[in-house]
């Protein structure tokens, strides 16, 4: 147990600014959200101290099913493809000499502040941009494509924006698996695929938890890229909020909006917190009855009969 | 976001024991060929930027070299420098005021039993997980119901509330590494309280410290979206500047920025990183 730092309970003096300014700045706004969700709108912003469902009402309107309805499809295949990506390339660092080198590759794209991203993507899918350019100076095109202000430039800019997200956690679980698991999965008659989805994957699912969580929750929530990248028609739930909030000034419209992303964050959060404790109790358990058997056990099993030897260990 | 964080922490000296344990590898496998292929996705709308900011004309078509952007950007470009003076003093506050906050509060939590204990490790949690639009909104909503004037200030409070689990969570990780009975050898040794915690406490657990607040800095640098949403008249920051620059269009002035920016990160993380090894090492 750690000692306390001294016998009087200093706890509450240390830890007092950190409670008060997030109760301040975080709780209070949220809870603020909250009721501002059920109350009617005010003529010009700000709300009328009334209670209504009317701004719940609203989001079962059809253009917001079809908003909400295309970010949670935007944010799953964006999520999907994240991972696709960033399980390959989480295996190849893992296994690689220089780990250091490939992390940095890795970071370094993304010290660039998130909008020159943003902006270098619309640099080169924009009509006069670099893909366009590129295709016009080969001949393959006479006029220009237009790449830009549609659901897969979004979903593009989106994979590009939260790569490291997802791969960082998958390399740092992959990094801890066992490699020689495989080996003896592949030695016992397994295919290369079979050794990756049945050994490998089941091994790391807490990194996948992780990587999907990093991934899908901003995704879900983001603003920056389908308000620049996309159109009209791949707007998203956090697009539509600030429309509320700036242009047609519905502020419980705004708030509600921002509960259904809170909830579905909270859900998301709480089910992988669950399925993650429950794969820690799995293993918990599979170890007390022996059920696991990496193959460092199954290493020391074969030194039994050795162990007239003195010097012990293997070979 | 966490790639900064897991670039800026302090490292660990295993890695060559890991090595060690790696075995041999096949030439071009599957995992090697998609890690290439996302690199040449990752660095490619860098180099696009980095080729296009020396390009004479404004368009995309390449018609020469030339310097002609970088001097618009340093000499004729007064409220991007405006807007980077705001940003950087925003990041350098807040940063601050997150560092001192959430030392304080990590030192309270790790060490202490008390009742708010628990609610200070909920809600230090949230704020993390929850996308970043809700927190704008829901700052906005609150700074416009308590009736502050939108500005630098309440950037400063939004960047605070954002940076702050940040170094709260990097202090306590490196207090958990702490060896406890250096506190009671302090206590033993007749050190009270306020000599504990500046003499002994403060100076172990500066690479925490400092990883934090660098962290705290560049992702206030960093922000948009909340930014965005609790700014006001004359308090653009760098990000908010940019915005509007791509809203008229593609701008080689921001290309020569953006190349800017790069470069300084580079050479701001690098130097950085040897710092914290030196006082890790320290």
């Amino acid at each position: 147990m750690k000692p306390a730092l001294s016998k009087k309970n200093y706890g509450p003096l240390y830890a007092g600014p950190i409670a008060l300014w997030f109760t301040l700045f975080f709780a209070a706004p949220l809870i603020i959200i909250v009721l501002y969700s059920f109350m009617k709108k005010g003529l010009h912003g700000g709300v009328e101290w009334e209670f209504s469902l009317a701004a719940y009402e609203a989001l079962a309107n059809a253009t917001f099913v079809t908003i909400t309805i295309r970010t949670l499809v935007t944010s799953i295949i964006a999520t999907v493809l994240t991972i696709l990506i960033a399980l390959p390339c989480g295996y190849f660092m893992a296994k690689s000499k220089n780990q250091t080198l490939l992390l940095l590759l890795v970071i370094i794209p993304f010290w660039t502040n998130f909008l020159i991203r943003v902006y270098a993507w619309i640099a080169i899918l924009g009509n006069n941009g670099f893909l366009n350019d590129f295709l016009k100076a080969t001949g393959l095109v006479k006029n220009y494509i237009q790449f830009l202000y549609n659901q897969e430039s979004v979903i593009l800019v989106l994979v590009y924006m939260y790569l490291p997200y997802a791969i960082l956690p998958l390399f740092s679980t992959i990094d801890k698996f066992d490699f020689s698991l495989l080996e003896a999965a592949r030695d016992l008659g397994a295919t290369k695929l079979q050794s990756m989805t049945k050994v490998l994957l089941p091994n790391i699912r807490s990194g996948l938890f992780t990587a999907v969580l990093f991934t899908f929750i901003p995704i879900f929530g983001a603003y920056a890229v389908p308000l620049l990248i996309g159109g009209k028609d791949s707007y998203m739930l956090g697009n539509v909020i600030a429309d509320q909030l700036t242009k047609t000034r519905n502020w419980p419209l705004a708030a509600a909006i921002s509960m259904v992303i809170t909830v579905v964050t909270t859900v998301g959060v709480f089910v992988m917190m669950a399925l993650q404790k429950r794969e820690a109790r799995r293993a918990e358990e599979a170890a007390r009855f022996g059920n696991t058997t990496t193959l460092e056990e199954i290493n020391n099993a074969a030194e039994i009969p050795d162990s007239h030897n003195p010097a012990g260990g293997r070979p | 976001m966490s790639g900064i964080i897991a670039f800026l922490k302090p490292p660990n000296g295993n890695e060559a024991a890991r090595h060690a344990r790696r075995a041999y590898r096949k030439p071009f496998s599957f995992s090697q060929t998609v890690f290439i292929a996302t690199m040449v996705f990752l660095f490619l709308p860098l180099f696009v930027l980095i080729l296009y900011s020396f390009n004479a004309s404004k368009g995309m078509s390449w018609t020469g070299f030339s310097l002609v952007w970088y001097e618009k950007l340093f000499f004729s470009s007064k409220d991007l420098w405006k807007a980077f003076n705001n940003s950087v003093l925003i990041a350098l506050t807040s940063a601050f005021t997150a560092t001192v906050i959430g030392t304080l509060g990590a030192i309270g939590v790790t060490w202490y039993e008390f009742k708010l204990k628990k609610y200070i490790q909920a809600i230090t949690f949230l704020p993390m997980i929850l996308p970043e639009i809700i927190i704008g909104v829901s700052l906005l909503i609150f700074f416009a119901g308590v009736g502050i004037k939108l500005g630098l200030f309440t950037i400063y409070i939004a960047h605070t509330t954002f940076n702050l689990p940040f170094v709260f969570l990097m202090v306590m990780a490196r207090l958990d590494e702490f060896d406890h009975s250096i506190i009671e050898a302090a206590h033993d040794l007749g050190a009270n309280e306020r000599q504990t915690l500046l003499r002994v406490i403060l100076p172990m657990s500066m690479p925490g410290i400092v990883s934090g607040f660098l962290t705290a800095v560049t992702l206030s640098l960093e922000d948009f979206v909340i930014t965005f949403f609790v700014s006001g008249p004359g308090s653009t920051t760098l990000p908010l500047y940019v915005y509007s620059a791509i809203r008229f269009g593609v701008s080689p002035v921001i290309n020569a920025l953006s190349v800017v920016m790069i470069l300084g990160t580079v050479v701001l993380a690098f130097s950085l990183r040897n710092f914290l090894k030196y006082i890790a090492a320290k």
